[in-house]
């Protein structure tokens, strides 16, 4: 019980992260291996905010959210338009943006270092117990999967309840069709994109409260959201979720009846099953 | 063989021998960057004969090398050293096997997910396995091999993977290749089993880079996961082949040569400004060059070359 509820905890949490690659990769088509870096510097305006103005670390919000919108609407204006419009092929838009943002990955990490330091940076916030079933959590693991679940929620109507959202879901399906009923493909793309780097940074903040972070830990969280996403299926916010909580779940269950050393090789194990059994993604259609 | 065949042989032949003679000079830092460089030379020649032709990028190379390095540091008491370098370069044919039967199906994308966080995974069932089995992390290697020696063999491994390269090229595998790369759909039409050719050419790129790393094992001397397997390795490799254009064989080396020197340089003054020197190398590639420093030049001697002919 204590491991499904911690589990489902940190799933929650995981979730913040996949929606914001999905956002990027389903909608825009770029596939962001520098995503993780945006979570880590999120993670960095919520410590700084709560070490030095001693607030608390969510108010951060106020200006990494806007911040990580702004940053990576320019990103994908001025870095990632550019190779959309030379690419011939689908394949080769990949290799070029899988490319581009390992360097773009790269040159966050470098930058951070310089910032920064290499030194790994943790604080303190609401570590107390909190009781769930009679058993003692985390209050600030309790706090983030509350506030991740309300963002999620937020995003959810966002794109399933607004004409915008339709619009961005109608990109995700297919670009070529979506331009024909008077969609600004580009404008929308820009959109989803700035958005899931917006969500990154949100959900960097949420996992700071519990976690400890360095400038370069930025791939191993793109590597578990990429696991996600492409467990739940691309573009699908619904198996996203339920993706998120799988991977924390197995995690919690590896960490804690076997190694915690081993929680990518659980993670690993989880995308092996879904690369040899469902490519297409748990929810996904299998095309022909 | 035509008379212009034989004469690049003759000439590959004679850069191979003058290239052989370095240790001569008895220059202990021309040898450590001799060594480096032949290392990288193999690794990124081997590593573009799979990726250069299929567009497929893997970063799987760290896992491979650390791999080899790893079947040596287990061996070294029991097994005679050349049969070790065999087994490491098996070992990394059979790690290429198995990663490439789970993702060279499907596109891509899943392939270089899954290669990026292979070494990582690697090194952790390492770790674990060390700490709950045999109880110590690190492993000594300690031989009578030394760094010229280490050099020459990684010569002899650089002049096999050119030799395969052209002989891959040269075969009905390497002209399916090419469809693969230009069109997938049209090779599959011409049944053309591309998950079996893509398959075929990760295997030589593995066992390659297997046996680069049971080569530098006793240079590495002790052995431990994080000294192994450093996933930066795969990063160093994938720039230097695109660098320099993994459209022709020698198309590495011209990428290999300048960047291993720059990283030295780099590591060297600002340490903790390689990863900076990584990403700003990668945005150049796409942006600037993106066919390679070989690629760059053949167009230019086209253009020249247009020019005279209409002059």
């Amino acid at each position: 019980m204590d491991i499904l509820i911690t589990g489902l905890l940190l799933g929650a949490t995981y979730s913040l992260i996949a929606i914001g690659l999905s956002l990027q990769y389903g909608v825009a088509r770029i596939m962001n291996l520098a995503n993780g870096e945006m979570l880590v510097a999120g993670a960095f305006g919520a410590f700084w905010v709560f070490t030095a103005q001693t607030l608390s670390p969510f108010t951060a919000a106020l200006f990494v959210v806007p911040g990580a919108f702004a940053l990576n609407w320019l990103i994908y204006r001025v870095l990632l338009r550019p190779l959309v419009r030379r690419a011939k092929s689908r394949g080769m838009l990949e290799v070029e943006t899988i490319l581009a943002t390992f360097g773009m990955s790269f040159a966050f990490v470098g930058i951070m270092l310089l910032v920064f330091g290499g030194s790994y940076f943790t604080y303190s916030y609401l570590a107390e117990p909190y009781r769930i079933l009679g058993s003692p959590y985390g209050l600030n693991r309790v706090v983030a999967s509350a506030v991740a679940v309300v963002i999620c929620g937020l995003l959810y109507w966002g794109v399933h309840g607004t004409r915008t959202g339709m619009a961005i879901r109608a990109v995700a399906v297919d670009p070529a069709a979506a331009s024909l009923v008077a969609i600004d493909v580009p404008r929308v793309s820009a959109l989803s994109f700035a958005l899931g780097g917006a969500v990154t940074a949100a959900g960097g903040i949420v996992l700071s409260t519990f976690l400890t972070m360095d400038a370069s830990i930025g791939v191993v969280f793109t590597m578990k959201a990429l696991i996600i996403v492409i467990m739940g299926g691309v573009g699908d916010v619904r198996g996203a979720i339920i993706a998120s909580l799988i991977l924390g779940l197995a995690e919690t269950v590896v960490a804690s009846l076997i190694d915690p050393g081993l929680t990518l090789a659980a993670a690993y194990l989880l995308f092996l099953l879904v690369l040899l059994f469902r490519p297409e993604g748990l929810f996904g259609r299998r095309q022909s | 063989m035509t008379a212009r065949e034989t004469r690049t042989l003759i000439l590959v032949v004679v850069a191979f021998a003058l290239l052989a003679c370095l240790p001569l000079l008895r220059h202990g830092y021309l040898l450590s960057l001799g060594v480096d460089i032949a290392m990288y030379t193999v690794l990124a020649t081997s590593w573009a004969l799979f990726s250069g032709p299929t567009h497929y990028i893997s970063l799987a190379t760290a896992a491979f090398y650390g791999i080899g390095a790893y079947v040596v540091a287990a061996g070294i008491g029991t097994l005679p050293y050349p049969a070790l370098v065999a087994l490491a370069g098996l070992a990394g044919a059979v790690a290429a096997a198995l990663v490439g039967l789970a993702t060279l199906r499907l596109s891509g994308v899943y392939f270089v997910i899954f290669t990026l966080g292979l070494a990582e995974l690697v090194r952790q069932i390492v770790t674990w396995v060390q700490n709950n089995f045999t109880g110590s992390r690190g492993m000594y290697v300690l031989t009578s091999i030394t760094e010229r020696m280490i050099y020459w063999e990684l010569l002899a491994l650089a002049a096999a993977v050119f030799f395969i390269g052209w002989r891959v090229a040269r075969s009905r595998l390497g002209f399916a290749l090419r469809i693969i790369g230009n069109d997938e759909t049209v090779a599959a039409h011409l049944g053309i089993n591309s998950a079996a050719c893509k398959l075929a050419l990760f295997v030589i790129s593995g066992a390659f880079a297997g046996m680069v790393g049971a080569i530098m094992a006793p240079r590495l001397s002790y052995i431990e996961p994080s000294i192994a397997f450093t996933s930066e390795l795969s990063f160093q490799v994938v720039i230097m082949a695109l660098l320099g254009g993994v459209h022709r064989l020698w198309g590495p080396l011209v990428g290999v040569i300048p960047f291993t020197i720059l990283w030295e340089v780099i590591a060297a003054r600002f340490p903790t400004q390689t990863v900076l020197l990584l990403g700003i190398a990668f945005l150049l590639i796409v942006y600037l060059i993106p066919n390679g420093v070989v690629g760059r030049i053949e167009s230019a001697l086209r253009a020249a070359q247009r020019r005279v002919s209409h002059a």
